[in-house]
């Protein structure tokens, strides 16, 4: 069993829900990343992902876009990413790490040499929202023999018939874009949620982690008694644009409280379970 | 070549490594409704005769092929015919395209259409058919397009349409699609994106060129007629490379027919400044398809210059990649300058104003023909006319428009 997958199964056992928070590698300037990273732990992280900043993020909303630019500002590349999470895990080899981002800077590398790479630094899975199952022939073979889980999207749109595909070729988790829309945009609607959960339960047999829309704590509760891990990207990413320009330490003190924030209402939820 | 060019692209959408559906999962079962529909209707009589019957009498088909007399002596060599896809209805050939998607919307019961535009042609013609069916319609276009092509921006609105002016990115052709591609995974369910070229996520690049690959079977046949054989040379311009496929894709099979693509050089191809993935690009990923793309070592999209809005782009449709790795059809370049030098020749010529985007088929017409000999004969694909490109020209040559 994977790192990912053992950490998903422990929570799943003591009842947890897994809080997974998004930040964009190089945002608002490289030399943030590490710390920001270990501060998502301190406050409550049980996986981080990590995005790989992408000059035409199309499935990305303003925030994420922004913060995009402002790491590509500094030529934040996928080597630069892999070499974070390397020092990253000099400290800590526990939280499993998900890179997230677009195929072709993975194409641009090589699947096999990424996939070496990537999990010689300590790099649990990679998602890359451009990369439908169906298109996954030779980077599924790259990603397994290095022993790095594949993350797939599911979506309310996806028909129940394309379900065992994603099930069959993805592992560590699938993530269920909680709306039809790019991230950070609209607010969920929590009783449709459900019924797709339910729908998916159906078919997938890794665990669900949800993300897209996840604003606040009262949508971070209601997500976490529905699914095995809760998403959070956008809302993280604004406080960094937010506060970037009056230093780290605000950007700290900010991404801090909104992650206690988050943390708290997803274990009342699970007390609650 | 033993290639069956009808076979491609498979059913997956391939056209050897190249094309493919590399879309965010939430577009997935739009693109696999949409690939059944259009599966359905494109052998149905009753949807090709409704085609038929919009190309004849809505948009002016068939086009003439004329031959550049005074031009072609001019240059002294072949003889160069152009196939007159200006004088369609909106005056470029991105309306044969936009009739047979907006029909494709219709059947689907979508009430919206959204459309990406570059040089403003395929907004203006997504906007006159969306005007024709009473559809909504939303254009995004880069802001600096915005600014260059105004005489289509005013045309749009002047149809109803909404054109956003997309400020992302480079600002351009790249980001306005980026920014229908967010519009699309959000509206799903009741918006139809008309793409207005050769590329993105399957079918996309094999439909439209199915509606586009009248302009060769056209021609085709009427230089059949004038001349009593093949012709000897096709020459297209290729930005996303709808006009370049529809004029080649009836010719590919016939071995003695040469094909040129012409790319657009920009400042130069050795400056970097330029729109030429298929010249000086790499195979990658970027909007739905694997495809030749100018970016960096490590997989950035790279920033492109042309003169021409409408081939401002980093990447280029799938089948022309897989086109030039089988070596089926030659990807040539024309920087600004020479374009604007074919624009001028054009014009003075034969009294034929043609667009900055059609220039560069034109320029390198001015030197392929002098090598070939007067029993020869070359097609260009006029893919469009000038009018929009006023206010870049008059800035150019410096007078008051």
């Amino acid at each position: 069993m994977s790192r990912l997958q053992n950490t998903l199964a422990n929570l799943k056992a003591n009842g947890k829900t897994a809080l997974i928070p998004y930040i964009t590698a190089g945002d608002p300037e490289p030399n943030a990343t590490l710390d920001l990273m270990h501060l998502l732990v301190e406050k409550g992280a049980d996986i981080i992902e990590l995005g790989v900043p992408f000059s035409d993020p199309m499935a990305d909303g303003p925030v994420i876009q922004k913060a995009v630019e402002r790491a590509l500002e500094h030529n934040v590349s996928l080597d630069d990413v892999l070499e974070f999470v390397r020092v990253f895990r000099e400290t800590n080899d526990k939280t499993p790490i998900v890179l997230m981002g677009y195929l072709n800077p993975v194409e641009a590398m090589g699947y096999e040499a990424f996939a070496n790479a990537a999990s010689s630094v300590g790099v649990d899975a990679i998602l890359t929202v451009d990369m439908p199952p169906e298109e996954s022939f030779g980077y599924k073979e790259a990603l397994d023999s290095s022993g790095l889980d594949r993350i797939f999207l599911v979506s309310p749109t996806t028909p129940s018939s394309r379900l065992n595909a994603v099930n069959e070729k993805g592992s560590g988790f699938v993530y269920y874009v909680s709306l039809k829309g790019v991230t950070g945009s609209k607010e969920l609607d929590v009783v449709d949620v459900e019924e797709q959960l339910n729908r998916l339960k159906q078919s997938i047999t890794h665990p669900i982690g949800i993300g897209f829309g996840i604003k606040n704590a009262e949508m971070a509760y209601a997500m976490a008694k529905l699914g095995d891990a809760v998403i959070v990207g956008s809302s993280l990413v604004s406080l960094i644009e937010a506060n970037a320009s009056k230093g780290l330490y605000d950007v700290h003190l900010a991404i801090g409280e909104k992650m206690t924030e988050f943390r708290e209402a997803i274990d009342r939820a699970d007390a609650n379970q | 070549m033993t290639v069956e060019f009808s076979k491609f692209p498979d059913k997956n959408g391939h056209f050897g490594p190249y094309g493919g559906i590399f879309a965010p999962e939430t577009l997935m079962a739009a693109l696999e409704q949409l690939n059944q529909e259009y599966e359905s209707v494109k052998t149905d009589p009753a949807f090709l005769s409704e085609i038929a019957n919009d190309l004849r009498d809505y948009v002016g088909r068939p086009t003439p092929l004329y031959y550049a007399e005074r031009w072609s002596k001019e240059l002294g060599g072949a003889k160069i015919y152009l196939k007159r896809e200006d004088l369609n209805h909106t005056g470029a050939h991105k309306v044969n395209n936009t009739i047979g998607q907006a029909l494709l919307a219709k059947r689907l019961g979508k009430t919206r259409i959204i459309a990406e535009t570059g040089a403003g042609q395929h907004g203006v013609a997504s906007a006159t058919v969306a005007a024709r069916l009473g559809l909504e319609c939303v254009v995004y276009m880069g802001a600096d397009d915005v600014v260059r092509q105004s005489p289509n921006v005013a045309r749009m609105k002047m149809l109803g349409a909404k054109v956003v002016a997309v400020e992302s990115g480079s600002r351009t052709l790249k980001d306005a699609l980026n920014e229908a591609m967010r519009d699309w995974v959000t509206n799903v369910d009741d918006t139809f994106y008309i793409i207005g070229t050769v590329a993105g996520p399957h079918p996309y690049p094999a439909m439209v060129r199915d509606f586009q690959a009248v302009i060769g079977e056209e021609a085709r046949e009427q230089h059949l007629e004038k001349e009593g054989k093949l012709p000897d040379a096709l020459l297209a311009c290729v930005g996303g490379g709808s006009n370049a496929i529809g004029l080649f894709h009836k010719f590919l099979a016939d071995e003695s027919v040469k094909i040129y693509g012409v790319e657009p050089a920009g400042h130069g191809l050795e400056t970097g400044e330029h729109a030429a993935p298929l010249s000086k690009g790499t195979p990658g990923v970027l909007h739905g398809n694997r495809t030749y793309l100018m970016q960096d070592k490590n997989g950035q999209i790279l920033g492109t210059h042309s003169i021409s809005a409408g081939l401002d782009y980093p990447g280029v449709g799938p089948e022309h990649s897989w086109l030039k790795d089988i070596g089926r059809v030659n990807y040539v370049a024309i920087n600004d300058e020479e374009a604007l030098q074919g624009f001028r020749d054009l014009t003075r010529f034969e009294g034929i104003i043609p667009a900055l985007e059609t220039s560069h088929a034109i320029a390198y017409a001015t030197k392929l023909a002098p090598t070939m000999s007067p029993d020869q004969t070359i097609v260009i694909n006029l893919s469009g006319r000038g009018d929009k490109d006023m206010n870049t020209i008059a800035q150019i040559e410096g007078f008051e428009f």
